[in-house]
């Protein structure tokens, strides 16, 4: 399946958990923050969250600012 | 010797700060100027923007927070670069979510990137949303005084208007505003933008100011380690001689000798 992630796309396997993206992103255990469809995705429950296709995922983290 | 400089502490939203410099984190060479310069400032409130994570960047790689860690610092997630209430929100939102429901959260909406102004009626748009989802809101606004008493109508627990604009080092260009918005305001006011030197700080706490939120006056400094020190010790210099009030200003001069007993009188 095909989602948005970060505004690009990428071709996810079916079914795949929140957990699942971030583990294959490499940043399991980092300071991030996760969003589906504009609405948070808590840490918490990262495992059971299923993506479908075509969900706009966000995965932020902190950065410099003013 | 005698202790006379007894302070209050900045109380924002329930929480005590000793001190009133507020240090943003953006513009440093590196994250370990950052963190010292973050140091040498005495600051316990420290700024940091939410982007979008590199992906594909190295996992290992060092982390904003792991130089100004959370434990160390009491963290405001700014939702700089937001030109919407919606955007803003969600910033914020996802901020809190970061810091493992860390409510305090400096909500910024600009009007156009030339000016980076803020858009006051977004502004307000999103304080209200905020507010009524548990958030505490330090606002950063202009400098009208019926904007500011507006936000804390709204229930924004602290009010920053500029004191010119972002990243101008202009300083603060209207002190009546900043005045008139201190004179009336029940929660802290903190000039947020525009310093640009240290006498611009100890400007903004001689006002009145509760405190002084700052990043470029220091990252963007030749020297950011001597100026964050020069911004410590401006805002206690300010704020002292704020607490010990200025003498009256006078029309002509008057001699701080006695007159009486001079040799040739």
């Amino acid at each position: 399946m095909q989602i948005q992630l970060n505004g690009e796309a990428r071709t996810l396997e079916a079914d795949a958990s929140v957990a699942r993206l971030v583990e294959a992103l490499g940043l399991t255990g980092r300071r991030i923050a996760v969003e589906v469809n504009e609405e948070i995705v808590p840490k918490s429950v990262h495992a059971e969250t299923r993506l479908a296709e075509g969900d706009r995922v966000e995965i932020v983290h902190a950065i410099g600012g003013g | 010797m005698i202790d006379i400089f007894q302070d209050a502490p900045l109380r924002i939203a329930g929480r005590e700060f000793a001190s009133r410099l507020l240090v943003g984190t953006g513009k440093y060479r590196d994250f370990d100027e950052t963190g010292e310069a973050i140091a040498a400032s005495g600051a316990e409130v420290v700024t940091f923007a939410v982007r979008r994570t590199n992906l594909g960047q190295d996992a290992a790689a060092p982390n904003l927070l792991d130089v100004v860690s959370p434990e160390r610092y009491t963290l405001l997630p700014n939702t700089a670069g937001c030109y919407t209430a919606k955007d803003a929100v969600r910033t914020c939102r996802l901020a809190r979510e970061l810091l493992d429901g860390h409510n305090l959260v400096k909500l910024e909406v600009l009007g156009d990137d030339t000016t980076l102004y803020p858009d006051v009626v977004e502004t307000l748009a999103a304080a209200e949303t905020l507010i009524n989802d548990g958030f505490d809101v330090m606002v950063y606004t202009s400098d009208d005084p019926i904007v500011a008493r507006e936000l804390e109508r709204l229930g924004c627990c602290a009010v920053m208007p500029l004191g010119s604009l972002i990243g101008s080092g202009h300083g603060i260009q209207n002190p009546h505003n900043i005045r008139l918005i201190i004179e009336q305001a029940a929660v802290p006011v903190l000039v947020d933008a525009g310093i640009g030197t240290a006498s611009e700080a100890a400007l903004a706490m001689e006002l009145g100011c509760d405190g002084v939120l700052m990043n470029s006056a220091i990252a963007h400094a030749r020297q950011p380690l001597l100026m964050a020190s020069a911004m410590k010790q401006a805002v206690q210099a300010g704020r002292e001689a704020f607490l010990a009030g200025r003498m009256p200003r006078r029309q002509s001069a008057e001699p701080s000798s006695p007159l009486a007993g001079r040799i040739n009188a």
